[in-house]
């Protein structure tokens, strides 16, 4: 296991980063060995003056539960409190219970810098979990790296950032991309590409590196196209990929504009079922087929690392208890079970550092492993990102996924990756 | 050929551009008329003309899932009831705000754009509240859903044939009403003179109740019908303000003919850029050819001729 390949054309933030890195390794020396793991006093585990008393530790949640980002954030939210609720259950984190401070970014990237300052240096968290959109986490980045706060960030996202204080545990571009176009190419014998995306950074640099790895294999892309966010009226494109033929489309659109987006390509009488052409996404997960509805998505690809119809124990433990909690009708997406993977990741840092501060936590997260996650099994990398899977699904009339496919290995995070850019 | 593609290819281009772009033109029609109507006759500008949509979008949502459970056999037909109810709904909640709201500032114009923006905003919340902030998928009759195929190529939406249909007979409904009843007579008198009209005998405030209540009344059942195109969410109705105000501005306040003329320069213009560019693109030739007209054109494409 490596870092990320260095020598990117990343020139300013890349390399504050990495200078930023480089101080990790003197300041847990500072903070002193793991010897003391057995003292849990608050004034062994908390030397910096985080918010932790004797019986309880406070952490943040940084979503937006208003305004536009709601409809994507309120899952990680829900995904989130579970998650403390069972920790604090089990028995909490070093003896103490965690109790949480919610903010509402309210889908204002300022805003959430705002909160994020008030969370690291009013309430003095241990840490936060939250963010959802790449704009969101750019706006709060500075500040935790200022006030050195650590960030559990849920979403599936683009790469090309490797914070010391973030821990990314959605999958970064790659990760996504590159084995479920393999497994597209492999199985379906897919020759041409159509990609499409709403017009921002996560689906123009996903389809970058989509373009890259097909046209290696000697593939073509017989068109790429961008909409507004906000557009809801895709007759002109679909009347070219009707003209191109393609026998892929592969679909980032994100927002209002997917509903917009499979409704039309319904109603032009492309039948996802027939697979001619065949639909790979990134970008739908179950909570957006709520939206979509089922029979506008059925017969669609999605590549996720994670589907609610997953089976295994895990799973079916966090399936369970997440209805129990929030409600029998509710469904669970990729990034929910990203934001559920936060606090678990955070529980099993601070236990092998053996205090919750925030350098020590850093120190010890490379290498955390949790058997647990609904997903199956996950392990943090150097590089803040996470090892896991990727899955193919097969959208089904009641808006869940069959996994058709799964790759053998756990898939390295690649946030910086070489060739692709 | 004709570029890469052979004259067969090239002629259901057209055919297929052309319908799309006359769909677009019908969307942008229904969004427009309600906004029209208010800004056009009474000088109110809506910014909560969205959330009016988003209103009848979520009615239908709520008739769908009624008629599923008591009622399945009405499955096929219960979009029209729909409609029907999405149009009371968004009429007596804009005959309410106006009551109580807009009727207060009507000598403070531009106080009124930003009371209307924060209803919007309340109205937003409002439906986070009570729906959830997730979206709600709107189910459909299957015979709403399906295309009719013409040729290999050219495949003719239905949803997009209902949408016109809709578009024209409530723009002719329009027609008929300001132009031809003695109510419309009224609303267009007190849109030239208030004070005069109010001095004949005209009852000024019920005719801005009723004139305010019809351009939110059409909102809903344009949101009723985009849930066949669009999503339906605590904010999708922000999907559709931005065009809205565009189309209506760009057609000239006042004028029901320049919305509708605006309306198919805007749509047709958009559809054709949108094939022979990328999406984004033929959105920003739109808007700068847009911005370029009015900048020589203030007063957009028609105007009334009013005495202020």
């Amino acid at each position: 296991m490596t870092d990320a390949p260095a020598n990117g054309p990343y020139t300013l933030n890349r390399r504050k980063l990495l200078a930023a890195m480089a101080t990790i390794p003197a300041l847990g020396m500072l903070g002193g060995s793991r010897a003391f793991a057995q003292d849990t006093s608050t004034a062994a585990v908390n030397t910096t003056g985080l918010a932790v008393t004797d019986t309880d530790v406070t952490v943040g949640i940084l979503h937006s539960v208003t305004g536009t980002m709601a409809i994507s954030e309120t899952g990680s939210v829900q995904a989130e409190i579970l998650a403390i609720e069972q920790i604090n259950a089990a028995g909490g984190v070093l003896g103490r219970q965690i109790k949480y401070i919610q903010e509402d970014g309210a889908s204002d990237w300022p805003t959430f810098a705002e909160k994020a300052k008030k969370l690291l240096v009013q309430d003095k968290v241990a840490s936060v979990m939250g963010c959802w959109t790449s704009a969101s986490r750019k706006a709060v980045l500075p500040v935790f790296e200022q006030y050195n706060g650590m960030l559990y960030y849920p979403t599936f996202y683009e790469g090309l950032e490797e914070s010391p204080n973030v821990i990314y545990t959605g999958q970064e571009a790659t990760q996504q991309i590159l084995a479920g176009i393999d497994w597209v190419v492999d199985t379906k014998g897919a020759k041409s590409f159509y990609l499409l995306g709403s017009d921002y950074i996560w689906p123009r640099t996903s389809n970058k590196i989509a373009r890259k790895h097909i046209e290696m294999k000697g593939l073509k892309v017989v068109g790429e196209e961008y909409y507004p966010l906000e557009h809801t009226q895709f007759n002109s494109v679909i009347n070219k990929i009707k003209l191109t033929k393609p026998d892929v489309i592969y679909a980032i659109v994100v927002g209002g504009s997917n509903v917009a987006f499979y409704k039309q390509l319904k109603a032009a009488g492309i039948d996802l079922t027939k697979e001619a052409p065949l639909l790979l996404t990134i970008s739908v997960t179950e909570d957006e087929i709520l939206g979509i509805g089922g029979e506008n998505m059925v017969g669609a690809y999605a590549a996720m690392k994670y589907f609610q119809s997953i089976e295994n124990d895990n799973n079916k433990a966090f399936v369970d208890a997440f209805k129990a909690r929030w409600g029998d009708g509710i469904v669970i997406g990729d990034v929910t079970q990203a934001a559920y993977l936060g606090p678990w990741l955070w529980k099993a840092a601070v236990e092998k550092a053996g205090s919750f501060d925030v350098d020590k936590v850093r120190e010890a997260s490379p290498g955390i492993e949790l058997a647990t996650a609904p997903e199956g099994y996950v392990k943090v990398h150097d590089n803040h990102h996470l090892w896991s899977k990727l899955r193919i699904g097969h959208a089904r009339l009641d808006g869940q996924y069959d996994v058709v496919y799964e790759t053998a290995d756990l898939m390295e995070p690649d946030p910086f990756p070489e060739g692709y850019q | 050929m004709i570029g890469d593609y052979t004259y067969d290819q090239f002629f259901s281009i057209l055919a297929m551009q052309g319908f799309a772009g006359l769909v677009l033109f019908s969307v942008f029609v229904l969004m427009a008329l309600g906004l029209a109507i208010i800004f056009g006759q009474m000088g109110v500008i809506n910014m909560a003309h969205g959330e009016f949509m988003i209103l009848g979008a979520y009615v239908t949502w709520g008739t769908g899932l009624f008629v599923t459970n008591f009622a399945p056999a009405l499955f096929p037909i219960y979009f029209f009831v729909a409609m029907a109810l999405a149009f009371c709904a968004s009429f007596t909640l804009g005959v309410f705000v106006e009551w109580a709201m807009i009727r207060h500032l009507y000598k403070r114009p531009l106080d009124t754009l930003l009371a209307t923006w924060g209803l919007s905003l309340i109205l937003q919340q409002t439906y986070r509240s009570v729906f959830g902030a997730r979206e709600v998928g709107v189910t459909l009759p299957d015979w709403m859903m399906g295309s009719l195929p013409l040729t290999d190529i050219i495949e003719v939406p239905i949803n997009g044939l209902f949408v016109m249909a809709l578009t024209t007979l409530i723009a002719i409904a329009v027609a008929l009403l300001m132009y031809k009843s003695r109510w419309g007579k009224q609303v267009r008198a007190v849109t030239q003179n208030r004070i005069m009209a109010g001095a004949v005998g005209i009852n000024t405030k019920m005719v801005d109740r009723m004139t305010f209540g019809l351009g939110c009344g059409i909102a809903g059942v344009a949101g009723s019908a985009f849930t066949m195109i669009g999503s339906t969410g605590p904010t999708a109705g922000q999907l559709y303000i931005v065009d809205t105000f565009l189309v209506v501005v760009f057609g000239g306040a006042g004028s029901l003919i320049g919305t509708i003329a605006s309306a198919f320069a805007i749509s047709q213009a958009q559809s054709t850029m949108e094939f022979f560019l990328s999406g984004s693109m033929a959105k920003v030739l739109t808007l700068l050819t847009v911005v370029g007209i009015l900048m020589l054109r203030p007063q957009g494409l028609f105007t009334l001729k009013i005495r202020r």
